[in-house]
């Protein structure tokens, strides 16, 4: 099945577009036509968001790993021209301490060396074994419960909550106070005193935690970051702040990674065949990564200010101008990926842009791979006659957060 | 093929030693990449390649010869 033949036309390349675009409701899993448009007609152009203000929307696979490794390329949302996500985003940045999130080289690369021990590959490769037990424990329940369920309550939310807790250390009995402020404060339609009094409780409860842990540490990353604020290497706002962001962007994507990844495979019975039949963990690794760049759930770009004139493609990209990056459109360059509206769990897919690009890429990718890995490796040999069961059309999609998302997914077998 | 990783730029995001373990390895604590063979045997070319084509950080650079 290929999404795109019979989406619509948006005539975006024409005007001065409003971004984040639409996507297409008969094409529910494709990028929005208009950014599919404008990569082939205007690959850097201007667009609208929804401060009013106009900054650069590049579409492009090979101009986006071009820009995001400039170190002209700033990420420093205190610039007046930073490209701000939404009201919330705008009014906390000059409150927000400099974090790995919003600083540069150098000092970036030393706030993201103090946070990377518990992602390095090896020992998050330690995990894997904790993680599928949590997988077969979820999937367990819900062969004993009611048939159909919803997937995402099911599964797809548990499994980050209780990963990621197991991680920083943050008790199971708090997940589902972690599990709705963390969708609040990804809502991009919320109001900002709401999503400002969330984060706020957030803060506070992992403050408290963090406390608990500089006295009593335990083998987990609040302990271990416990142990760098003792140590004067981070402060304890930093230590919090980074908590925080762990928490919340490790939680809604690897859950819309797990239930929009299952209803992509049912939308694909053969690809899904070959995930469901192999016993070779590269085959299983490879589609995870090719459904992370047929998804790519990121639906608000990456945001950058330029901090010297760049030229670029046939345009100059002025010193205080914003740059988005459609990390959909990227993975949807047919210069990049041949037919790449066609999921193709076999395809080299490991060059995809799903998780960013740049010095910034998500830290927590390493992580969201391997419980992708279980999941996909799981699910689908555990439950081989697992079906979607509401058509597609009666499924509600979220346009609205950070990350493109399902409400609900019910399925049955 | 001669490999060189320009260490002050790596962000230890640990994708070449997910490209090439046989070529690369982290540094435990902050996961710093570490160079473990200038001149990996040719069967490990195509893992290497890939570890620079997907640096996110550009860190990697190969001499081709």
């Amino acid at each position: 099945m290929s999404d795109t033949l019979s989406c619509p036309v948006s005539g975006a390349a024409e005007s001065l577009p409003e971004y984040p675009l639409q996507r297409a409701a008969e094409c529910p899993l494709a990028p929005a036509p208009a950014v599919q448009e404008l990569r082939a007609a205007k690959p850097i152009t201007k667009v609208r968001i929804w401060n009013g203000s106009t900054p650069w929307l590049v579409t492009r696979h090979a101009d986006q790993r071009t820009l995001l490794t400039d170190p002209r390329v700033s990420d420093d949302d205190l610039d007046p021209g930073f490209p701000y996500v939404n009201a919330h985003r705008a009014e906390i940045a000059p409150v927000t301490p400099r974090l790995i999130t919003n600083t540069d080289a150098p000092e970036h690369t030393r706030l993201r060396r103090t946070v990377n021990g518990p992602f390095v590959v090896k020992r998050i490769e330690k995990a894997r074994p904790a993680i599928q037990k949590i997988v077969d424990d979820l999937i367990d329940t819900m062969l004993d419960g009611p048939n159909p369920v919803d997937l995402l309550t099911a599964l797809a939310l548990p499994v980050p909550s209780l990963v990621i807790a197991e991680l920083l250390g943050v008790p199971y009995k708090d997940h589902d106070f972690f599990q709705s402020s963390s969708s609040l404060v990804l809502d991009s339609t919320a109001p900002p005193e709401k999503a400002r009094e969330v984060s706020g409780a957030l803060s506070a409860y992992l403050d408290n935690l963090l406390g608990e842990k500089m006295t009593d540490p335990g083998e987990d990353v609040l302990s271990e970051m416990g142990g760098r604020v003792k140590a004067g290497e981070m402060t304890r706002t930093e230590a919090v702040h980074m908590g925080v962001a762990m928490l919340i962007a490790g939680h809604e994507t690897t859950a819309t990674m797990i239930s929009l990844g299952t209803l992509a495979l049912l939308q694909h019975p053969d690809q899904l065949a070959v995930v469901r039949e192999t016993e070779d963990p590269k085959v299983i690794a490879n589609a995870v990564d090719e459904v992370l760049r047929y998804l790519s759930i990121v639906q608000t770009g990456v945001r950058r200010v330029v901090k010297e004139d760049i030229e670029i493609g046939g345009v100059v990209i002025r010193a205080g101008e914003g740059i988005i990056f459609d990390l959909h459109a990227a993975n949807w360059d047919p210069e990049a990926f041949p037919e790449a509206d066609r999921l193709d769990v076999r395809r080299p897919a490991r060059t995809h842009q799903a998780f960013g690009y740049g010095p910034h890429q998500c830290l927590g990718q390493n992580l969201a791979r391997l419980e992708l890995q279980v999941v996909y490796g799981t699910l689908y040999r555990r439950i081989p006659t697992l079906r979607l069961a509401a058509g597609i059309e009666e499924l509600e999609f979220d346009h609205t957060g950070t990350t493109y998302g399902v409400h609900s997914l019910p399925v049955a077998w | 093929m001669r490999v060189e990783l320009d260490e002050p730029k790596c962000v230890a995001s640990g994708q070449c030693v997910m490209a090439a373990p046989e070529v690369f390895d982290q540094r435990d604590d902050d996961g710093v990449a570490i160079l473990l063979d200038e001149h990996p045997v040719s069967e490990l070319h195509d893992g290497v390649r890939e570890a620079a084509a997907i640096c996110p950080a550009a860190a990697i650079r190969l001499v081709e010869g």
